[in-house]
C-alpha cells in the first residue's frame, strides 16, 4: 500500500459559540474563540490517499486530479470564508478543528475514486491539527 | 468518525546517555557523544495525541485549556529546564534516551481524564523522533 499526501492551506474566520449556553459558559468552556466578532487562521490541509500504483502509470492516482478536487471541493468553499456563516455544511456545528476535519472528510470521501481516503489532517496552527481517519484506522 | 487532537509542546532539557551496565569504554562505543560527562541538552518537541468522542455541544474531543494545563504540570514542570538524570525521579536509574522519555511521558499522561490519550511522540532534534502509542509489554527499561 503506498500513501499519497497532497498539502493545501486556506484561511479563513471564525468563533465558537453554543446558543444553548449561557453567556458566562460560552465563555468559559470557550475562552477567547468565543468573541463573536471572530478570528481567522491559515488552515493548512493535508489529504492522504491509501492505494496501489496502477501499473500502467506508476501512479495510485493523478495528483493532478487530487489537486482540483481539493481546490474545487475546499479552496472554493471554505477559503476566505467566514466558517459560521458562509459553509452550510458547518450549519449548526461549532467550527472546531474537530468538526471541520471531519466535514471535510465527509466532503472528500466520495470524490476520490482512485485510490482510499485514508487520513485528513488538518492545522489549525503549527501546534494543533486534527487527524480523521472515517471509520477506519 | 475517528478522529484524534494533536497538540504540540516544547520543552528544553539536558541529559547524558550512559549506563551502570556497561564499562567506561562500553559506554563510550554505544553512546559517543551523548555520553560526555558533564551532559548536553535539546530543544524537545512534543506530539500529545488525544481521541474520543466528539461532544455535540462543545464540538470538541477534549477542551484545549484542559490538555495544556494537563501536560504543563505533568510533563513541561517537570522535564523542561531539567536535567533529566538528575532531577526527573524515573530516570536516576534508567537511560533517559529518547525512547524512555517516550515511555515516562506516555505514563504521565495516560492518566488525563477529559479524552484518551494515542500517542506521544518526541522530537529530540528536528532529524529524529520517536512514537509511543502504549503498547511496550516491558514500559521503561
Amino acid at each position: 500500500m503506498i500513501y499519497v499526501t497532497r498539502k493545501i492551506e486556506f484561511a479563513a474566520a471564525h468563533f465558537y459559540h453554543n446558543p444553548d449556553f449561557s453567556p458566562e459558559e460560552n465563555r468559559r468552556i470557550f475562552g477567547k474563540c468565543n468573541n463573536p466578532q471572530g478570528h481567522g487562521h491559515n488552515y493548512v490541509l493535508e489529504v492522504t490517499v491509501a492505494g496501489e500504483p496502477d501499473p500502467a502509470t506508476g501512479m495510485v492516482l493523478d495528483l493532478k486530479e487530487l489537486k482540483d478536487i481539493l481546490h474545487r471541493e475546499i479552496i472554493e468553499r471554505m477559503d476566505h470564508r467566514h466558517l459560521n456563516y458562509e459553509v452550510p455544511e458547518l450549519a449548526g456545528r461549532i467550527p472546531t478543528t474537530e468538526n471541520i476535519a471531519a466535514m471535510i472528510w465527509q466532503v472528500l470521501a466520495p470524490k476520490i475514486t482512485r485510490g482510499r481516503l485514508h487520513r485528513v489532517r488538518l492545522y489549525e496552527t503549527p501546534d494543533l491539527f486534527v487527524d480523521c481517519y472515517g471509520d477506519g484506522r | 468518525m475517528k478522529l484524534e487532537l494533536h497538540r504540540r509542546y516544547r520543552f528544553s532539557a539536558a541529559h547524558r546517555l550512559w549506563s551502570p551496565r556497561f564499562t567506561g569504554t562500553e559506554n563510550r562505543q554505544l553512546y559517543g557523544k551523548c555520553a560526555n560527562p558533564y551532559g548536553h541538552g535539546h530543544n524537545y518537541t512534543l506530539d500529545v495525541a488525544v481521541t474520543g468522542p466528539v461532544d455535540p455541544s462543545t464540538g470538541m474531543i477534549a477542551n484545549l485549556a484542559d490538555v495544556d494545563a494537563f501536560v504543563q504540570r505533568e510533563v513541561l514542570e517537570v522535564f523542561d529546564h531539567r536535567n533529566l538524570n538528575t532531577e526527573v525521579p524515573a530516570f536516576r536509574d534508567r537511560v533517559p534516551t529518547a525512547e524512555n522519555l517516550c515511555v515516562e511521558i506516555f505514563a504521565r499522561l495516560k492518566r488525563f481524564p477529559g479524552a484518551r490519550l494515542v500517542s506521544v511522540r518526541l522530537e529530540e532534534t528536528g532529524f529524529n523522533s520517536f512514537e509511543y502509542q502504549g503498547d511496550s509489554q516491558g514500559g521503561l527499561s
